[in-house]
């Protein structure tokens, strides 16, 4: 293969695993907020969970924000045509993402009841809202999105917005959500003690068990509706537009990398064991395993939509030929090449230091020490 | 083809977040270098005062940094929802440096003020101070690759159009990150942050001495802010006028708009001080001048002359015909990669494909442009002349104004006897707002200046926009503005609410179980 070739196939992986990681790391923060209410029934207690993600949403909502950033630098045309085409959910995703921040700053800030009881909700919402609606962007690739070029490559949407809202699109929303509510209980028992580690326990294992149903349900699913088919296209490592190629569409097509190899059924595998054994370890008790096994299931559940999908990245359900792969949508040899070495010097980097913040910080949150500390959430 | 209405509605919607997102950038970059310095301070003299300091103004810059974040996310999700052709053309250049500001730089400020707040008690003195160090430096490289990106669309070096791929191509990384106007700008905007949170610092010193209140602090943060504030007014104007220089060879169209330089004027130029552009007219109405100040200002010397209005019209127009074939070459191109006719037509034209695209707002299929119509797009080339002419100005005032607040701040510092002059303290508190107006009227010399191009000479604004509807549009901007008036509000009154309670208070549910107020515990886990 040439170097163009094998960088794209880096870049794809590498927006896979930030994916993974914002699912994960922005995820068990949405999942906290989500639960919030349920977990926290008293003022004290919602700030003990509160404070549990307290010292690290910030680093971990750059996830977003990096993740945004690389779809940008590697990807341009994805990035160009999706964030302009899923217009109103991108809208929601991040109005969402911009009123968290203010909902851990401001809601101890003053001590009135409405004005923490109004907080609360907007975490609620906007915890749950973005998890729904990422998965249901995602469930949208599988049965295309409506879009198509004009000659200088001007991208044109033409579905509307409730029309993301189809059924396949809501189990796969519907399944991220259950995923970062398992991510999100487990966060709470590793932080919290007595009631509200027992709360957690049981959002734990419910969003698990629902998780691992609906993925089951997505992939039987997935067997029956039309997938596509790349059958005639410049090729890997080749400069090309999307002007350039056929495409078909077949039922259970997105099964065919499956089926030509076996290998990757470990893939799926993976996301079922992910959530079974997070299950198990939640009722065992042994919450920090619990997380891990969570990240594991959601490595599992993105890797088998990356699977699914190849080489498509954003297939045109109105112009099937202009579907963007990983090959047409690509940054250049020059940007990617650059693009890697900055990653290969700043990710280990980040993780050591991360790490390092999280252990620095490490430990129980109780109530008392939230009483007697004014920087607390 | 873009509807007119939609692009200016994204030019406004853009325009709108962006000086909102600047309005805590300045602050976030200069007070977290202040307190570094403050907390170098205590760990220099071991004195707990110089603590209280930095938690003091630690905590003022945690309610500006969530506001900060949560404005910059708008940043960057908006080339792809609003300026999709934008993001698409010039990505591969572009989105280079927003990836690289997260790795290196927004990871780092973000994982690390979690740290700064809450371990005061985890880490040693020498840790802590390190990591407060490291917030400000991530938050000055963030500013660094942000200013690299925006300088490719003000100047774009180290990249070319690949009529095969139909965009813009990285070539040369290093062209691209040490671009003269990258260099001028970053240190120019790094430090107008500092200025800012110098006169932050400074103003909210200066209202405690009035007040009398928690002085200790006072005195002393009122000290380092004049000392910061002095050498970073400084900075910024001789920055300022180095980044004129850079800026006036790449965007000759941005000085004579910034100057209301209608007609190429003889060596040596006289500065309009004063004046009323019309763009209709293509005059000044009441002008002020001082003669020789343009020469000496823009070329740095009495024999220097640049191009005025009327030039540059004619050097638009020359180039928008020779563009002409380059836009059509490309449109065959596009459905026959292969053609070598196309390709060499293309090639022969290429270096005027971006004004080709400028009168192709007016006539969709170019080869057809009327000499009127090709008149249009020359005239389009010139950016709004007024708007520029005066923000230049307003920019210009409030440095020297602030300049001029340091230096006799400085001396009054000096000889100890500040708190005598309680008019000069309220002049202090009066000088909040200017940073943040002079930064605002910054941005609008640096982006209005641009038009009528996204990325100069390359690609214009009509073109870069998303084919979305006007109503999308409308919703999107209605969103926007509510959210952020309410955030405003928001920050408005905790901020102020924090600089009353001043250096002493606690955490409200404190004050309401009747904690002590005395140097509370700033962990709350248990060890």
């Amino acid at each position: 293969m040439e170097t163009y070739a094998i960088l794209q196939c880096i870049w794809w992986g590498l927006l896979g695993v930030l994916l993974m990681g914002l699912a994960v790391m922005v995820g068990m923060d949405m999942g906290v907020g989500t639960i919030l209410r349920y977990v926290g029934r008293s003022d004290v207690e919602r700030r003990v969970a509160l404070n549990i993600v307290g010292p690290h949403w910030e680093g971990n909502q750059v996830w977003f924000i990096l993740g945004g950033g690389a779809v940008f630098a590697a990807f341009p045309l994805i990035y160009a045509t999706a964030f302009s085409g899923f217009y109103v959910v991108m809208l929601l995703l991040l109005w969402s993402m911009i009123l968290r921040p203010l909902g851990f700053e401001y809601r101890s800030k003053m001590p009135s009841p409405a004005w923490r009881n109004m907080w609360d909700w907007t975490l609620l919402v906007s915890g749950l809202l973005p998890m729904v609606i990422f998965g249901a962007a995602i469930g949208n690739l599988f049965r295309g999105v409506p879009f198509h070029f004009d000659w200088t490559l001007t991208s044109t949407y033409t579905g509307s917005f409730l029309g993301l809202f189809n059924p396949f699109a809501i189990l796969c929303g519907l399944l991220a959500a259950c995923l970062s509510i398992l991510m999100g209980a487990v966060t709470v028992m590793n932080g919290a003690e007595g009631v509200m580690y027992e709360r957690g326990r049981t959002l734990a294992r419910l969003g698990a068990a629902i998780g691992a149903a609906l993925f089951a349900v997505g992939g039987w699913w997935v067997q029956r509706m039309p997938g596509f088919v790349l059958d005639a296209a410049p090729g890997a490592g080749v400069p090309q537009t999307p002007m350039q190629q056929q495409v078909s569409l077949h039922a259970g097509a997105w099964l065919g990398n499956f089926h030509a190899h076996p290998m990757l059924w470990l893939v799926p595998v993976l996301g079922f064991v992910g959530m079974a054994a997070s299950y198990l370890a939640a009722n065992a008790r042994r919450s920090h395993l619990a997380w891990w096994l969570g990240a594991l299931a959601w490595a599992g559940v993105i890797g088998t939509v990356g699977a699914a999908l190849f080489p498509f990245m954003l297939p045109s359900i109105s112009e099937p030929a202009q579907s963007l792969t990983i090959w047409n949508s690509s940054s250049s040899r020059v940007t990617l090449g650059w693009m890697l070495g900055f990653t290969a010097v700043f990710v280990p980097l980040i993780v050591w230091y991360t790490s390092w913040a999280f252990y620095v910080m490490r430990g129980k949150v109780s109530a008392a020490h939230i009483a007697a500390d004014d920087h607390a959430y | 083809m873009h509807d007119i209405t939609v692009v200016d509605l994204s030019r406004l919607q853009f325009a709108a977040t962006a000086l909102y997102h600047f309005l805590f950038i300045p602050m976030t970059l200069g007070l977290t270098f202040m307190l570094a310095a403050m907390e170098t301070v205590y760990v220099i003299t071991g004195k707990e005062i110089y603590k209280r300091i930095t938690q003091f103004w630690g905590k003022l810059l945690l309610i500006n940094f969530a506001l900060g974040v949560a404005t910059g996310l708008t940043m960057e999700f908006q080339f792809g929802t609003n300026w999709s052709f934008y993001s698409s053309f010039v990505g591969d250049i572009f989105g280079a440096p927003l990836a690289i500001e997260g790795l290196m730089a927004f990871f780092l400020e973000s994982t690390f003020i979690g740290l700064m707040i809450f371990g005061w008690d985890r880490l040693s003195r020498g840790q802590h101070l390190a990591v407060t160090f490291l917030v400000a430096l991530g938050s000055n490289l963030s500013a660094l690759w942000i200013l690299i990106a925006n300088s490719f669309m003000q100047d774009p070096v180290g990249a070319a159009f690949n009529p095969v791929t139909m965009r813009m191509e990285l070539h040369d990384f290093a062209a691209l990150i040490f671009s003269h106007d990258a260099q001028a700008k970053f240190v120019h905007t790094s430090i107008a942050g500092y200025v800012t949170g110098a006169v932050f610092v400074a103003g909210v010193s200066a209202w405690y001495m009035l007040k009398h209140r928690h002085m200790e602090v006072a005195r002393r943060s009122f000290r380092m802010a004049v000392l910061f504030g002095v050498l970073s007014t400084a900075g910024v104007i001789t920055l300022g006028d180095a980044l004129g220089f850079v800026g006036g060879q790449a965007q000759p169209t941005k000085l004579a708009a910034m100057e209301g330089l209608w007609k190429t004027e003889a060596a040596p130029m006289p500065f309009n001080l004063v004046a009323f552009p019309s763009q209709k007219a293509q005059t000044n109405y009441g002008q002020l001048q001082v003669p020789y100040a343009l020469s000496l200002l823009v070329t740095h010397t009495l024999t220097g002359t640049v191009p005025g209005i009327d030039v540059l019209e004619q050097r638009a127009a020359t180039r928008i015909r020779d563009g002409i074939p380059a836009v059509a070459a490309l449109k065959t191109l596009s459905s026959d990669p292969h053609n070598v006719d196309a390709l060499a037509q293309f090639n022969a034209h290429k270096q005027d494909l971006g004004y080709g695209f400028l009168v192709k707002r007016y006539a969709n299929d170019v080869t057809t442009a009327t000499d009127t119509q090709i008149a249009k797009a020359s005239r389009d080339a010139i950016p709004p002349v007024a708007p520029m002419f005066w923000s230049f100005r307003i920019m210009v005032v409030m440095g020297l104004a602030m300049l001029a607040f340091f230096v006799l701040a400085l001396i009054y510092t000096m000889r100890n006897d500040i708190e005598k002059h309680r008019w000069f303290l309220w002049v202090a508190v009066w000088m909040i707002p200017v940073p943040f107006l002079a930064c605002e009227a910054g941005w609008l010399v640096a982006e209005v200046g641009r038009q009528p191009w996204t990325v100069f000479g390359v690609l214009p604004t009509w073109m870069s926009a998303s084919t979305h509807s006007v109503s999308y549009m409308i919703f999107s901007l209605v969103g926007f503005v509510a959210l952020y008036t309410v955030f405003i509000v928001i920050e408005m009154y905790l901020m102020l609410r924090a600089i009353r309670q001043g250096p002493d208070d606690a955490h409200p549910d404190a004050l309401m179980t009747a904690h002590p107020l005395t140097d509370l515990p700033f962990s709350y886990r248990e060890a």
